[in-house]
């Protein structure tokens, strides 16, 4: 019997066989094609929906793999959101390249931002994460000259994709656009997370002192997934723009870093799928209770975060998952 | 280009299959409101404007049934805002799109209006550029650079200041207040002898009203946002001296609404304001608002909102009268242009070229009337259009 | 000069002192109970309109508003701590974030029904308004006021926690709960009543607030964001800390608003920043 402390290739094993395709997610990403058929009146919302979720799960491998609590993270939503639309008034309005280069922008302040982050824990972390966003939000107030201030910046105007597809008042585009890239952030961040670079961050979440321990110091991997999440959700920002032409400073607002921790834990931290299924429900449940009641609405959603709080402590999926192993047994 | 003709065609299918999927008796009216968030309350009060109007005035135009959609942007948030017009447009069938409680969120809208061809009727957003974003946005409340700038002229011409202090909140509103004003005041021969900036989400003034006391101006001018911060800022100018007749107070006419007046008391004696409404306006056509407003609404006073909302379902009525129940959006902003009726605030009209708004801006103080303080007009700026509209910014 | 810096330092230590009463109850109950209560903000505004009510619909003095502003957000504050949160004190901080993150919603929600979306105005007694002139310089007498409540709010807090039998449970309790239980001292009582404390503390701030920054159904949420910097910058569970950061802060924010106005609502940020990486449990907190 292969001794397992030293037996790498059965810890390989492992990671790979987690990162497997469960049926749930070949499942879902059947399903998120039904809106183009049965809602078609729904795909704005839905590309919106998407990037939420996009920006849920850049979250996500900070807050749920390695532990880092942020209420600030719409710093780097706002900024990749601003970058985008300011590269398409320098007369670049390519989509797809405005896009790696807004999130490249964002890793990039994010890279510099860790420093300072991994330097820190618990209840100063997170209020480092909401003064940073504050002091960005009213930078980008200051500076209205560039950013247009309140009114947002103006003429922002993106190309259509590829050349050939413009951005319909369906949405038929830009929930594609949106989708595709969820996409492909998903799978990048199924490969970070089921990797030892993944697992090594759980480790870091658990127990943070004892990591050095076994040979893992933390700071420097903590630097790294705070550096990718910062770009992914300056992906998300950018997304934004391009998908409504539009930018203001509402991408840069405390209320966003806050829905967006709450869609989260709401789905479940730490699962992948969380964030993604938080948003879907919290966004589709905001629309639909603001529809019947666009005055007191948010009493609903509060009431519907209490009851998921008692009844499913571990988010949403953390409760599906519960119930999906009591009836395999 | 191919492309472009296919999904003209879509979006004109999409169109048509869903008006024809509503009745062709009624006019759909999407109202984008941000109801809930920190502009809850102009909201509501747009809102309740927008409901005593179709109160007095039945739901029936042109034979037509009058129908309203609302939607919440929770704003600011100009990205829902525009969803929500498209939502709007694609899901619900409007014929018109309304509301418009801030100005990101007209600018976000502004697109689907015209991609759509739908009227788009701005009850409160106040910036100038609002009506040059679409060819199918009308305006029915008011610009700020529209009673700022008539202000500022005002100010020097007839209330005797040659010098003047500004303090605006830092965002957009407050931007377009102090420029304007400033303009007007310094064409006319006056000077601004300091400009400060207050943080927009402001909790206390203290610094910024001891600043403008060491430089001991003849008057002050201010803007800030509606709610709490305009009592908090009367105050804080009455605890360090700051009051008329030594030092002038100017302001926007939000600074002296009822409960900033009720929260102030003897604080706000003396304090000269611009605006297009003034709640407290004896004409029978006001008087008769006011009252129908409070009756309906648990005694809460019509405001600048309330008359936006009022005003607007007017535009809208009288539009459809005119086009005998046409609603598309061509016929609609035709019928619009040029057209002026008696308001419970004073004559108003859309000017036909910017079909923005033009109406008499009043300069109002608040004086003592029957033991009460309220806003008392004290001079009037006839038939004021917005200055900015085809100038360079 | 120095009497215009007087002034403005004192102004700042006013509305440092508001901040404090605002503050110092979540500094205790997060540096005791580690228990996230972000729906702080909403027992502040519920102190704000019971004081509201009482003034206006019973028609008694503002004086006698505030203990009932006081005791009014007690009662809720230990109704919910009983019901509701002491469900939640092992379900680990995110839950706690979100429970009452949902119980703001309702609680704003709720405001906004009762009392609708306008600014509250609240009549206060003719001796208090208005300023007088000590040493030269024009104090505003609210403010007098407000630094008065707070100092005792200060005493009463320090001597109950150094002189008292309970005080000294709590502060037991606060430094090891494990012991603490084990050597018999009944936590979860002393939990329940501190929690009523904080959160009646909360309700005075709210009701003293109206005067100086208005009260409608936003305040739950928008003074959140000022009483965490506090109890950051001061560290958990500390009054002392609470104090000198909330004096730090008011007084920060207004000198830097008067000297340089340009930095705006950056100055309190920063400073906090600066602060927690320098400091990263507060200034005197302890873990």
């Amino acid at each position: 019997m292969a001794d397992p402390t030293t037996d790498r290739s059965g810890v390989h094993a492992w990671i790979r066989r987690q990162g497997r395709w469960s049926a749930f997610e070949i499942a879902f990403w059947i399903a998120v094609f039904v809106p183009f058929f049965f809602f078609p009146t729904y795909l704005t919302l839905a590309s919106q929906i998407a990037i939420a979720a996009l920006f849920a799960l850049s979250v996500d491998l900070i807050l749920g793999y390695a532990g880092i609590i942020t209420l600030g993270h719409a710093m780097f939503f706002g900024l990749g959101a601003y970058a985008a639309g300011l590269l398409t008034k320098t007369g670049w309005g390519e989509p797809l390249s405005g896009l790696l280069l807004s999130g490249l922008f964002v890793a990039l302040v994010g890279f510099v931002v860790s420093f300072v982050i991994v330097r820190v824990q618990h209840l100063a972390q997170l209020m480092i994460t909401l003064g940073l966003g504050l002091l960005t939000l009213e930078l980008a107030n200051a500076m209205s000259w560039l950013t247009g201030g309140t009114d947002g910046l103006q003429g922002v105007s993106v190309w259509p994709i590829f050349g050939t597809f413009d951005y319909d008042l369906w949405g038929y585009t830009a929930y594609s656009y949106t989708l595709a890239v969820l996409f492909v952030a998903v799978l990048v961040a199924r490969r970070i997370v089921h990797s030892s670079f993944g697992l090594s961050l759980r480790g870091i979440r658990e127990n943070l002192n004892r990591m050095p321990a076994i040979g893992a110091p933390y700071q420097r991997r903590l630097q790294v997934i705070y550096t990718i999440s910062a770009g992914m959700a300056g992906v998300a920002g950018a997304l934004l723009t391009q998908t409504t032409s539009q930018v203001a400073l509402d991408v840069l607002s405390f209320q966003r870093s806050a829905d967006v921790v709450v869609m989260l834990i709401l789905g479940g931290t730490g699962r992948l799928y969380g964030g993604i299924i938080g948003a879907i429900i919290f966004m589709v449940a905001r629309d639909q209770l603001a529809g019947i009641n666009p005055q007191y609405w948010y009493f609903w959603i509060g009431i519907l975060l209490m009851i998921v709080v008692l009844v499913m402590p571990k988010g949403i999926l953390g409760f599906l998952a519960q119930l999906w192993e009591r009836v395999r047994r | 280009m191919p492309t472009r003709t296919t999904l003209a065609l879509a979006v004109a299918a999409g169109l048509t299959w869903s008006a024809g999927a509503q009745a062709q008796e009624t006019v759909k009216i999407g109202v984008i409101l941000p109801y809930s968030g920190p502009f809850a309350d102009a909201a509501n009060q747009l809102d309740a404007g927008i409901k005593l109007y179709m109160q007095q005035n039945g739901d029936m135009v042109a034979g037509k049934k009058v129908e309203i959609v609302r939607k919440d942007t929770g704003g600011p948030a100009p990205d829902v805002a525009k969803r929500l017009a498209q939502e709007l447009v694609v899901r619900d069938g409007v014929d018109i799109i309304a509301g418009f409680a801030l100005t990101p969120e007209a600018l976000g809208a502004a697109d689907v209006a015209t991609q759509a061809k739908k009227l788009m009727v701005v009850m409160n957003a106040a910036t100038s550029v609002v009506t040059e974003k679409s060819p199918y946005i009308v305006r029915t409340s008011v610009t700020i650079p529209q009673v700022n700038y008539a202000f500022g002229k005002w100010a020097f011409e007839k209330g005797g200041v040659k010098q003047a202090y500004t303090l605006v909140a830092d965002y957009g509103p407050g931007h377009d207040a102090e420029k304007s004003f400033a303009k007007g005041f310094t064409e006319a021969g006056g000077t601004v002898v300091g400009a400060d900036k207050t943080p927009v989400a402001n909790p206390d003034f203290s610094a910024f009203v001891q600043r403008v006391k060491d430089a001991n101006p003849e008057a002050v001018y201010i803007f800030v946002p509606g709610g709490g911060q305009p009592a908090a800022i009367g105050k804080a100018l009455s605890e360090r001296g700051l009051t008329p007749p030594a030092t002038k107070i100017f302001g926007q006419g939000e600074l002296t609404h009822p409960e900033a007046l009720e929260s102030m008391g003897e604080n706000a004696r003396g304090i000269i304001t611009t605006f297009h409404y003034t709640l407290e306006r004896e004409d029978p056509l006001n008087n008769a608002f006011v009252e129908a407003y409070r009756g309906a609404n648990n005694g809460r006073s019509p405001d600048l909102f309330s008359i936006g909302g009022y005003d607007g379902m007017h535009l809208i009525y009288e539009a459809l009268e005119k086009t005998k129940g046409d609603a598309s959006g061509d016929a609609l902003v035709e019928a619009a242009k040029g057209m002026s009726w008696d308001s419970p605030r004073g004559p108003i009209s859309i000017d036909p070229e910017t079909r923005d708004i033009v109406q008499n801006v009043y300069i109002r103080e608040v004086q003592e009337v029957g033991g009460k303080l309220q806003n008392v007009i004290i001079d009037t700026i006839e038939n004021v259009k917005d200055p900015l509209h085809g100038a360079s910014n | 000069m120095t009497g215009n810096l007087l002034i403005v330092l004192f102004d700042g230590f006013a509305f440092g002192m508001l901040l404090f009463v605002l503050s110092v109850g979540l500094s205790v109950t997060l540096g005791l109970m580690n228990f996230v209560n972000l729906a702080h903000g909403a027992f502040g505004m519920l102190g704000g309109y019971l004081a509201l009510v009482v003034t206006r619909e019973a028609g008694l003095s503002f004086f006698l508003a505030l203990p009932a502003a006081f005791l009014g957000a007690a009662a809720v504050g230990i109704a919910c701590e009983r019901t509701l949160f002491r469900r939640l004190y092992r379900s680990g901080e995110l839950n706690q974030v979100l429970f009452t993150v949902g119980l703001v919603f309702v609680a704003t929600a709720i405001a906004t029904f009762a009392f609708g979306t306008g600014q509250q105005p609240i009549q206060i007694p003719d001796v208090l308004r208005g300023s007088v002139e000590i040493g030269g310089l024009r104090l505003g007498i609210y403010r007098i006021f407000l630094i008065l409540v707070a100092l005792a709010v200060t005493a009463a807090l320090v001597f109950g926690l150094e002189f008292t039998r309970f005080g000294a449970k709590v502060r037991a309790a606060v430094d090891n709960q494990r012991v603490a239980q084990g050597l018999g001292i009944d936590v979860d009582t002393i939990f329940a009543i501190t929690f009523a404390l904080g959160c009646g503390l909360a309700g005075l701030g709210g009701a003293l607030a109206i005067e100086i920054v208005g009260l409608d159904p936003t305040f739950a949420f928008h003074y959140l964001i000022y009483v965490l910097i506090v109890v950051a910058v001061g560290g958990l569970g500390s009054i002392g800390g609470s104090f000198l950061a909330a004096a730090l802060l008011g007084i920060g924010d207004v000198a830097g608003k008067y000297f340089v106005p340009e930095l705006g609502s950056f100055l309190i940020y920063l400073l906090m920043v600066g602060v927690l990486f320098w400091r990263p449990l507060g200034l005197f907190g302890k873990r």
